[in-house]
């Protein structure tokens, strides 16, 4: 149980938040109604997505006070707390990756390591900077038109439709393409919760006396370059790209690894 | 020696990955402006009531389906025998529905616009997508009679009305019954005996609820809610209602622009000896 205990608060986090938001919608809930784009909580209080509500203001349109508020909101909770947990306790689309990880893994799909020139990690904060740049030339917010995140959400709460096909393409290149094709290397949300998330309180703690180097957590660990401490100091994960996700914590049998909240003073 | 052969090849590799990423960058953002640009051109989609006008919409909608669930959830759309929420007026657009995907809309033939006084769907956005003051009086209070989310278009050749036979289905289901669609009487010559009774719609009047194209008996219904942008013509300032004060005032600003052709005597001349005469 302990093997799992970090991926099991999260899918069912990730299945409450997808339930509240289908709620809204089917039985008029009023919890978390919305969409990531934007919701209410609690039919009051506004969230938005930081990126997307970026994209909007690039493409010249002066957005509502709820949703500016929304976004501030967001954008301060997961740089003080949650560093870019948005990616793995909240976005559906991290189920569908991580399956297709999982999948990798069982069938031995990493064994013959590709070289992808052009898609190394840091494109996707090219891709994020584009993404503004190609909303502001055309007018609309460019990468909502194919986000398979707010597809996928849109389509629990509101019906699939041929959005299905974007999110069947995310999961056969995360697993026949490159290992964490998506998640780790495209999504511009993940690039700015990453740039929002650097600093936040909540980080993994390395405990390298413990460490046996039997290297376990890097292979599950989806951004394994954050864990480069591993073994060699005892510090703390402060890479924004962690995404906080504890499955490194979850598969140490040394006690190695645990959450923690990070100490500003201690230098 | 060696070390700054080394220098001039990291430099060379250098300014090679840099003009790379930069050319795949611009490649990038050369098909994704191109798709961007495809999919937003979607004329004929009908906007929730108060939506801003449809290029200005494609910008602001964030997407969030709260409209969605506001005109799903409302307490007139509940089934009275079993209390839950029926088919809401507005879909947010998924893939295949040919619309900007994420964005609300609605089908009259399927479900129209019921135009709930309290207009639940506008308030609850957050953007300023759908802007509530233009679906408000001028006390400030929502007047869902403000609404313009299309005009109703009738196709003669193809309503009945039109044809001799009595039928006043659209005239009927009109939530402003009697305002924005109105029936005209004209003589039927061919019997000599019976009434043309045309259904006349007015675009002052007409919200583009849809509840007349829902309620049309024909095939395809001879009744339809256009977009403002496709179903609205534009007179211009060149014709001018004389009679009217108030369209008097649409030239007042109006600027005189006059082109003048100097006109040439020989044309006239050579026209005569160009010998094109037939």
């Amino acid at each position: 149980m302990n093997k799992i205990k970090y991926l099991l608060l999260r899918r069912v986090t990730q299945i409450i938040i997808l339930g509240l938001y289908f709620g809204a919608n089917a039985y008029g809930w009023k919890m978390l109604s919305g969409t990531f784009g934007s919701s209410k909580l609690m039919g009051f209080i506004p969230l938005a997505d930081p990126y997307t509500t970026l994209q909007v203001l690039a493409s010249g349109f002066v957005l509502g006070a709820d949703v500016l508020l929304g976004a501030l909101i967001i954008t301060i909770f997961y740089m003080v707390v949650g560093g870019r947990a948005f990616c793995s306790w909240v976005c559906p689309i991290n189920m569908v990756t991580d399956l297709a990880n999982w999948l990798r893994r069982k069938l031995k799909l990493d064994k013959e390591e590709v070289n992808y020139r052009f898609l190394k990690r840091n494109t996707r904060y090219w891709i994020m900077v584009l993404g503004l740049i190609v909303s502001a030339v055309v007018g609309i917010a460019a990468f909502e038109v194919f986000s398979p995140i707010t597809i996928m959400q849109r389509g629990i709460v509101f019906g699939f439709g041929m959005g299905f096909a974007v999110v069947l393409a995310i999961f056969l290149f995360d697993l026949f393409g490159v290992r964490n094709g998506w998640c780790g290397h495209l999504c511009p949300l993940g690039a700015a919760y990453s740039i929002i998330g650097k600093a936040s309180i909540i980080r993994v703690d390395h405990n390298h006396e413990n460490c046996t180097n039997c290297m376990e957590c890097k292979i599950v660990c989806p951004e394994n370059h954050v864990l480069h401490m591993v073994n060699k100091e005892s510090i703390m994960v402060t890479d924004g790209e962690c995404t906080n996700c504890g499955r490194c914590i979850d598969v140490c049998g040394d006690d190695a690894l645990e959450f923690s909240i990070r100490n500003f003073l201690k230098k | 020696m060696a070390n700054s052969d080394n220098k001039k090849t990291d430099r060379r590799k250098f300014f090679a990955t840099t003009l790379q990423s930069v050319g795949l960058t611009a490649l990038g953002g050369m098909l994704w402006s191109g798709y961007t640009n495809e999919v937003k051109a979607s004329p004929l989609v009908l906007r929730p009531p108060g939506a801003i006008k449809e290029n200005d919409f494609l910008s602001a909608c964030i997407k969030c389906g709260l409209c969605a669930e506001a005109c799903q959830n409302r307490e007139t759309n509940r089934d009275k025998e079993t209390g839950l929420a029926k088919k809401g007026t507005l879909k947010m657009a998924k893939g295949g529905d040919h619309r900007l995907i994420g964005t609300p809309f609605f089908i009259p033939t399927e479900v129209p616009c019921f135009m709930c006084e309290d207009i639940p769907c506008v308030p609850v956005c957050p953007s300023g997508a759908l802007d509530q003051l233009s679906v408000s009086n001028d006390k400030g209070e929502l007047d869902i009679n403000k609404a313009s989310m299309g005009l109703a278009v009738v196709h003669k050749e193809s309503c009945i009305a039109f044809w001799g036979i009595q039928c006043d289905a659209c005239y009927r289901a009109c939530p402003l019954l009697g305002e924005a669609i109105t029936i005209e009487m004209h003589r039927n010559e061919r019997t000599g005996k019976h009434t043309f009774m045309l259904p006349i719609v007015n675009d002052n009047a007409c919200t583009g609820c849809g509840l007349c194209e829902q309620a049309c008996v024909t095939e395809k219904p001879a009744i339809f809610v256009l977009p403002n942008e496709v179903s609205k013509g534009k007179a211009g300032d060149h014709y001018v209602k004389g009679w009217d004060k108030e369209d008097e005032k649409r030239i007042e600003n109006a600027k005189a622009e006059e082109t003048t052709t100097e006109r040439s005597n020989q044309s006239s001349a050579d026209y005569l000896n160009s010998g094109d005469l037939y």
